[in-house]
């Protein structure tokens, strides 16, 4: 079947089978791998993606489903070349080590940020509660989404 | 605070040697651009899956797979069967046992591999695997490791000639003759069983491959997740019968390892195997189930263990016996000499000297594995042993656990400290450590609380743990793994206008190597760590060596580079002479700079001299041109990190759920190259002590089903079970090692394990309850009915 879905601000056609996970497509059909694969059962959140602005595990959408929205992915977080408050957060903070779940969280994290400029630590914990880490102690995380709130206008590094 | 904050710092505002330093890797992965091996995409690519059994143990009757062959979409489909026709049917573990890669007589275990199929797509793949036909003939199965031995239990392994139990091994340490007589005259003794449970690393990347055979140059290339990827590329030339110099294993990002990519697994020479079969790439990724259910587990240690003291609570002597369950076959990774890897390091961190442990190992019908989840080689397992122990003891005498512990603790004199089982722990103030923790948590007047809260009814708990690591295996001497010594190269090459590369053998599975091995190689010669290219990863492209694991990287390859820096700047200084016109032994060296002695304008910074050895300067009878050199690093004994963890729960009585309070860590890892990673590597730490004190266990029926084959049921801790972690540091250098690190990663999830379940039991005010201590689990043992076998389904 064909879908057409807005990816990043960038309208894409192609055809898949019904059956394709969103992941899947995300990765394999349009090369966009900063989407990760983790569980298959929405526990670890490592396929986090933005859809239409609510962050969804695309390890459990169809291709499908997601026709027809505007799916925002790791690649489009940062804003012609400038890093987002979020990606700089985990940078400065340390939130991150191997890399796999950080994409996933700070998609869940850039959602909470734009709902909620000041978030509490408890509500950031419960927040990512369902993206798991199994680097970090989670401390680094909250601290970078904290770093985050505070700096959201802060002129992003380019590197 | 660490000893080394006065550094200065490079044109970019970061650290020229030790400090808190932004990392380099960090910019890829935060834009999504990090090269995974579930990344790797080659033109015309395939896409591997494993048909798994559905059975722990069952004889394979046959095997039919031409409706799989007959699909569309399918290239190619391997049994047991083609896979002897090769010679590579069985591949040999890392134990010198032998383990199936696809199954030729029976499965031995629940999600064993028994065949593969390449297709065009992974949808395509995972449906020809439902077009396959077996016919299993279901045995009994050995479920339980405690039944393993039993005169009626199936014999597991009749694959092996002349098998006639499941006994792996019986392995000891110590002076059982002089324990014995310790324990008999001892006024208290002190008997405990305990389990520690199976778990799993559960990375959040589970294992995979994509292999690459050219059949016009005969080049296998092979990207994959390894820890270890040169002692790969050895063994698939050992194995597969592959010349090695045509072999290159690239182990590209990780996400994340914790020992679970160790091993090389079934899938990775199915993989090679498609390749080679087809003339085309094949990617094979395993999804979370057989993660879970197929790859290295961790742990599975049954321990009966006894403490002997005097009535006043100074410790005498220290013993246990061991049921290990090593499932189908024996694939634990770990050094040769020792095959319950580090576990008789179980004496831990106090001053007694009598000590014996025996070790049994079985086959039963489960995943193969044992060492892994950042255990150090079992010292996790030897940890849990004592420090359980040490409180069960100071739960009988009625004392204070810190002060039994302070009681006991080996006082910094005693160091270099040869424990009773044969182990040198090369440095330490353990009392310091302790008392640091005790500072930073207030512990009188946490005790103070707790007093109050038991008045009113409300359990509170402190817990503590006192651990000591032994990591950077290690002395070629004593360490080798199949055959192959734990030494570690490293190669530094300058370029003209001083620009480093610096190629070291072990690899990064998110511990942060190209930032640490840059600041190392800064602290010793003032190049700025931004000009310094880490590379790692790459059999073709680094020196040889065993890989990351074992909280090795610092300890061994780290000292290789720090080493490899001491040559460039001996050569360095050579070349100086020559450009200064002056004696070596007029030059003095301040960072970054060789200058003559009394005349400080006169010198040549690093850089100038990498250069001036390019350039057609002429040099000392000799010293050849270029600024470069290599090394291989024997560390002459490991290194011994310490700490002391305190834990604070509160315990609901009504649904027996624990809330971590406080988790308090005082580390000592002797100087802390990049503060900042190591605080992060543990604060991960703490986090896998709350998943296995709480929340993770691998359950079996008496089926051998697993009850724990997705993130559904094998419970991993989140943001909402982990506290706000509280460090502190204290620093005590290792004596022999060249920058006097000692290696931290594992520390964390080795010491905090005890330090959960010590204060569970301290709010519940009993002497012991087994992992994980679950919601349920800890109801139960409020309403004084503990479960006694969490890893079983059915007692």
């Amino acid at each position: 079947m064909q879908v057409t879905m807005t990816v990043n601000g960038e309208e894409f056609t192609r055809e898949v089978e019904p059956r394709m996970l969103l992941v899947h497509f995300l990765r394999d059909d349009l090369g966009l791998t900063g989407t990760h694969w983790g569980c298959d059962t929405s526990n670890c959140g490592v396929c986090t993606v933005q859809i239409d602005g609510q962050p969804v595990k695309s390890c459990t959408i169809l291709a499908a489903m997601a026709a027809g929205h505007e799916i925002r992915t790791i690649e489009g977080l940062e804003q012609n070349g400038t890093l987002d408050p979020v990606q700089q957060g985990f940078m400065q903070e340390h939130g991150l080590q191997c890399g796999f779940c950080t994409p996933g969280v700070m998609m869940t994290a850039r959602w909470l940020l734009d709902k909620n400029p000041d978030p509490d630590t408890e509500t950031i914990r419960e927040c990512i509660s369902g993206n798991i880490c199994r680097c970090t102690g989670y401390e680094n995380i909250v601290r970078a989404i904290r770093w985050a709130a505070e700096h959201p206008a802060t002129e992003g590094a380019s590197a | 605070m660490t000893v080394t904050e006065d550094r200065p710092l490079s044109p970019a505002g970061n650290p020229m040697g030790f400090g808190r330093m932004i990392r380099k890797e960090d910019v890829r992965f935060l834009r999504g651009k990090g090269n995974f091996v579930d990344d790797v995409n080659l033109p015309g690519m395939l896409h591997g899956a494993v048909l798994r059994s559905p059975y722990a143990h069952a004889r394979i009757v046959s095997i039919d797979t031409s409706a799989a062959e007959a699909h569309p979409k399918v290239k190619a489909v391997i049994t047991g069967k083609i896979l002897e026709g090769l010679k590579l049917a069985w591949m040999p573990t890392l134990s010198m046992d032998v383990q199936s890669v696809l199954c030729t007589d029976k499965v031995r275990f629940q999600g064993q591999e028994v065949a593969f199929v390449v297709a065009e797509d992974r949808y395509a793949a995972r449906d020809a695997l439902e077009l396959i036909e077996v016919e299993y003939e279901p045995l009994p199965t050995v479920y339980d490791a405690r039944k393993a031995l039993d005169a009626d239990a199936p014999i597991i392994r009749d694959d092996l000639e002349g098998r006639t139990d499941n006994k792996i091994y019986d392995w000891e340490a110590g002076d059982k003759a002089k324990c014995d007589e310790v324990f008999a005259s001892a006024e208290v003794v002190v008997k405990q069983s305990m389990i520690y449970p199976r778990v799993h690393p559960a990375p959040m990347e589970t294992c995979g491959a994509v292999a690459s055979m050219d059949k016009v140059t005969g080049q296998l290339t092979i990207w994959t997740t390894t820890q270890a990827p040169h002692a790969h590329r050895t063994l698939y030339a050992l194995v597969a019968g592959l010349p090695e110099h045509k072999i290159r294993v690239i182990s590209p990002d990780i996400g994340g390892g914790f020992g679970n990519k160790v091993g090389i697994y079934p899938g990775y020479v199915c993989a090679i195997v498609g390749s080679i079969v087809t003339g085309k790439p094949v990617k094979w990724m395993e999804d979370r189930s057989e993660n879970l259910m197929s790859t290295s587990f961790a742990r599975d240690y049954h321990m009966d263990g006894e403490i002997a003291a005097t009535k006043d609570g100074k410790i005498l002597g220290l013993r246990v016996n061991v049921l290990a369950d090593h499932g189908a076959f024996n694939g634990v990774a770990q050094p040769t000499k020792y095959p319950a890897g580090f576990f008789h390091i179980f004496t831990g961190s106090y001053d007694y000297s009598a000590a014996h442990c025996n070790v049994r190992a079985v086959y039963t019908n489960k995943a193969p594995g044992g060492v892994a989840y950042a255990c150090s080689f079992r010292i996790t397992e030897a940890v849990y042993l004592v420090e359980r122990m040490v409180d069960c003891l100071a739960f009988e005498l009625k004392m204070d656990p810190a002060e039994l512990r302070m009681k006991n603790l080996l006082r910094p004199e005693q160091f270099p400290y040869t424990t009773p089982t044969g182990w040198e722990y090369d440095s330490g103030d353990y009392p310091r450590a302790l008392k640091e923790a005790m500072r930073i948590a207030g512990y009188d007047d946490l005790r103070k609380e707790q007093v109050a809260k038991r008045a009113n009814g409300e359990m509170m708990g402190i817990g503590l743990s006192f651990f000591t690591e032994g990591v950077g295996a290690g002395p070629r001497k004593h360490m080798d793994i199949l055959g192959l010594g734990m030494a570690d190269g490293c190669e530094l090459r300058l370029h003209p206008t001083g620009k480093a590369q610096l190629r070291i053998s072990v690899q990064s599975q998110g511990q942060g190597h190209e930032t640490t091995f840059a600041q190392i190689v800064a602290q010793e010669l003032g190049i700025p760590p931004e000009d310094i290219e880490v590379i790692h990863g790459d059999t073709d492209n680094t020196p040889f060596g065993l890989g990351t694991y074992g909280s090795r990287s610092t300890p061994v390859s780290g000292a290789a580079a720090a080493v490899v820096a001491r040559r460039v700047k001996d050569k360095a200084k050579l070349i100086a002479s020559a450009a200064l016109e002056c004696s070596v032994d007029d030059l003095e060296w301040e960072q970054g700079r060789w200058f003559v002695k009394g005349d400080p304008e006169k010198g040549k910074t690093i850089q100038e001299l990498a250069f001036a050895a390019h350039g057609n300067l002429e040099l000392p009878e000799g010293v050849e041109g270029h600024l470069d050199a290599s090394v291989v690093y024997d560390p002459p004994n490991l290194t011994y990190p310490f700490g002391a963890y305190i834990c604070v729960v509160d315990v609901d009585k009504g649904t027996g759920h624990v809330k971590v309070r406080r988790f308090i860590a005082v580390d000592d890892c002797g100087p802390r190259i990049n503060p900042m990673i190591v605080e992060g590597q543990i604060h991960g730490g703490l986090a896998d002590g709350i998943g296995m004190a709480l929340m993770e266990v691998m359950a079996f029926d008496e089926n051998g089903n697993h009850l724990g084959g997705s993130f559904m049921d094998y419970l991993l801790p989140t943001s909402m079970e982990c506290p706000s972690w509280e460090l502190g540091e204290t620093v005590t250098p290792s004596p022999h090692h060249p920058i006097g690190v000692k290696g931290v990663g594992e520390s964390a999830t080795v010491g905090s394990p005890p330090a959960v379940v010590n204060a569970v039991l301290d709010a519940l005010q009993i002497r012991h309850a087994e992992m994980p201590l679950t919601p349920a689990a800890v109801w139960r043992a409020i309403q004084d009915n503990p479960i006694s076998r969490p890893d079983l389904a059915i007692e």
